[in-house]
């Protein structure tokens, strides 16, 4: 089929072991962290125009549900603006930390993560591309969830903008958890199972009102990362919100998104190279 | 331009749980020593199961070999792995990463991964969609694609962003005769005007036949020869391959036929053997006189084929090679 004998290629030469003694050739470019984060958060962002918006709505309809069904339990108060502050973190929760981790999990099972492991790509930029473009399919679900919220329970509008905060900081704190726990599991089901306990903690310890829980699992509630976001939301339906509180969970927030998403990227290069 | 020496990896045993076996750990590669030129189309042929794509994956930095030493344009792929990515590029048999991209996209967003700008992959993915006729279906995801039509859309994401060697696991898989010839062109376009290395990777004889200057026939994780297609074929020469098809089963009450029971390969109602020409000219005088004759359906004479050559060096999967 070759029209083209080897002999005669440009530097061909068919001698066995030419290529001792020769200094190593030059490498190909590396693809630097910037440009390669974007392009893998266009892609990934793409995918989910085809196979992630249907899940979307799921969220966005547990959410809401999950609020018309708490407005025969709470009766104003703190108590609803814990309620729609949970309810729109946990459709967060839900993409971030659940499809995430599933994501991950199978890629890596699947023998995906070859794909981007042969990439000159720096690992930071495939986890942080991914766990951007989730945390961005979260955007317009939780928007919908809070304003419905504040609907349902007559809660202010006013402060709504602190999502503009609120969204990246706990999902970045959240997507890098289901990014760890996808690429960590040592099985794709195990990912999903975490993925889903995670998502499930999301939902009891942050929705449901704190004050009315054992402590053990108040405990655990201060360990969930989304719990600082429910807090800081929370926080802004006051009157004169204690906006030092606020940015201080917040920034529990973003520390615990640097440190999982550090814990991710470590997870990713262990994953792939087996 | 690539040298394997001594490459051995061992997967561990698995201990059985409750009610599964385990499985013994297992030899992948044994002590693989290759040479490959630069310019040559060099394939890897063996059943399946006997270690290519374990092969493959640790000349790519993607496994650690537990030991021996893989050199790439003179770079130590087993102490730098990291370098593997920006010497070579690899298809692998899976495509997961970029299933749910369209076929434009995955092209575009491989480039950029492998470190051309935003204007660079955008040129380099157009001029390989249309090389590779993958135009007309550039903006639908590679998951509704058929089979083949995606394994091309995964070879195209491969050749986007030059690399001085291409590794390729099975890439004609399920592709149709125009696709493969696609892939083919493509590949001897790079090897004639940037002298690009191919490593191929293959369980079709018939492609080991026509496409490759050599071939290594791997078995049970051992490489058992490496010559040019037709060095191997002259192991075998001396014989011919007769290939009879019965009406419904071998007349075993002919004598004659009965004897030769032994030596062929029986797949169904086809039987295959390897005869030196004078026996295979009497087998022939036999079936296709006498009362074998009633009970043939077809028969054929063949010079041998690589799939020959395989059987002959004595390799495992005695039933022979997948063949096209
Ligand atoms: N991750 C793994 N763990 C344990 N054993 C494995 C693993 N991957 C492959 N093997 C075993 O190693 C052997 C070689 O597998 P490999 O995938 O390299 O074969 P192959 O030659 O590529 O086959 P095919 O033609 O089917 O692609 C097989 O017996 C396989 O069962
Ligand atoms: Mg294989």
């Amino acid at each position: 089929m070759s029209v083209v004998p080897a002999e005669v290629l440009p530097g061909g030469a068919l001698a066995a072991d030419e290529t001792s003694g020769r200094a190593p050739a030059a490498l190909g470019p590396r693809a630097r962290l910037w440009p390669s984060l974007c392009a893998v958060y266009r892609a990934q962002l793409s995918r989910a125009r085809v196979a992630r918006i249907p899940l979307l709505f799921v969220a966005t309809f547990q959410s809401i549900g999950i609020m018309i069904l708490m407005r025969g339990v709470v009766d104003g108060g703190a108590e609803a603006q814990a309620v729609v502050a949970g309810s729109s973190v946990l459709v967060v929760a839900f993409v971030a930390l659940n499809l995430l981790a599933q994501y991950f999990g199978q890629l890596r099972a699947s023998g995906g993560l070859d794909h981007y492991a042969t990439l000159p790509v720096p690992p930071a930029a495939v986890v942080l591309g991914a766990a951007g473009a989730y945390a961005s399919f979260t955007v317009p679900g939780t928007v919908v969830t809070a304003v419905t919220g504040c609907l349902l329970f007559g809660l202010p509008m006013t402060h709504l903008w602190i999502l503009v905060a609120v969204i990246p900081l706990a999902g970045a704190a959240l997507a890098g958890l289901g990014a760890a726990l996808g690429l960590l599991a040592p099985r794709p089901e195990l990912a999903t199972l975490l993925g889903q306990l995670g998502m499930s903690a999301a939902l009891l310890l942050g929705v449901l009102p704190a004050d009315r829980m054992p402590e053990v699992v108040r405990f655990a509630r201060d360990l969930l990362p989304s719990t600082y976001g429910v807090e800081a939301f929370a926080r802004t339906f006051g009157e004169a919100p204690a906006w030092g509180f606020v940015l201080g969970d917040l920034a529990v927030c973003a520390v615990v998104g640097v440190v999982s998403l550090a814990v991710a990227t470590w997870a990713y290069r262990r994953a792939a190279v087996r | 331009m690539c040298a394997v020496r001594g490459l051995t990896k061992t997967y561990p045993a698995v201990r059985g749980r409750r009610g599964a076996p385990g499985t013994p750990a297992l030899r992948a590669t044994d002590d693989v020593r290759l040479d490959i030129a630069q310019g040559e189309i060099f394939g890897l042929l063996g059943p399946n199961g006997a270690g290519k794509t374990t092969l493959v994956r640790q000349l790519t930095g993607l496994m650690r070999p537990d030991s021996g030493s893989v050199e790439i344009l003179g770079h130590d792929i087993v102490c730098h792995p990291e370098r593997a990515a920006r010497i070579l590029a690899y298809l692998g048999q899976e495509s997961s990463a970029l299933d749910e991209l369209t076929v434009s996209l995955a092209a575009e967003t491989t480039g950029r991964l492998r470190g051309l700008d935003a204007r660079r992959a955008r040129a380099e993915r157009d001029a390989v969609l249309d090389e590779l006729g993958l135009a007309p279906i550039a903006g639908r995801p590679l998951k509704k694609l058929s089979g083949g039509q995606r394994r091309l859309a995964c070879f195209a994401s491969a050749l986007v962003g030059e690399r001085p060697l291409l590794v390729l696991d099975e890439p004609t898989t399920g592709m149709d005769p125009v696709a493969r010839r696609a892939v083919w062109s493509a590949v001897d376009r790079r090897r004639a005007e940037r002298g690009t290395t191919v490593l191929l990777v293959t369980h079709n004889v018939i492609e080991a036949e026509t496409v490759l200057d050599r071939v290594a026939v791997l078995d049970r994780g051992r490489v058992i020869a490496c010559d040019t297609p037709s060095g191997l074929k002259e192991r075998v020469a001396g014989e011919v391959r007769v290939e009879l098809l019965w009406r419904e089963r071998a007349p075993l009450e002919v004598p004659e036929v009965a004897a030769l029971q032994d030596r062929a390969l029986e797949s169904g109602r086809r039987w295959t053997l390897r005869l030196a020409p004078e026996e295979a000219r009497t087998v022939v005088a036999t079936v296709t006189g006498g009362a074998a004759f009633a009970a043939l359906d077809d028969f054929t004479l063949a010079t041998p084929s690589l799939e020959d050559v395989y059987l002959a060096l004595g390799g495992a999967a005695q039933k022979g090679l997948v063949k096209a």
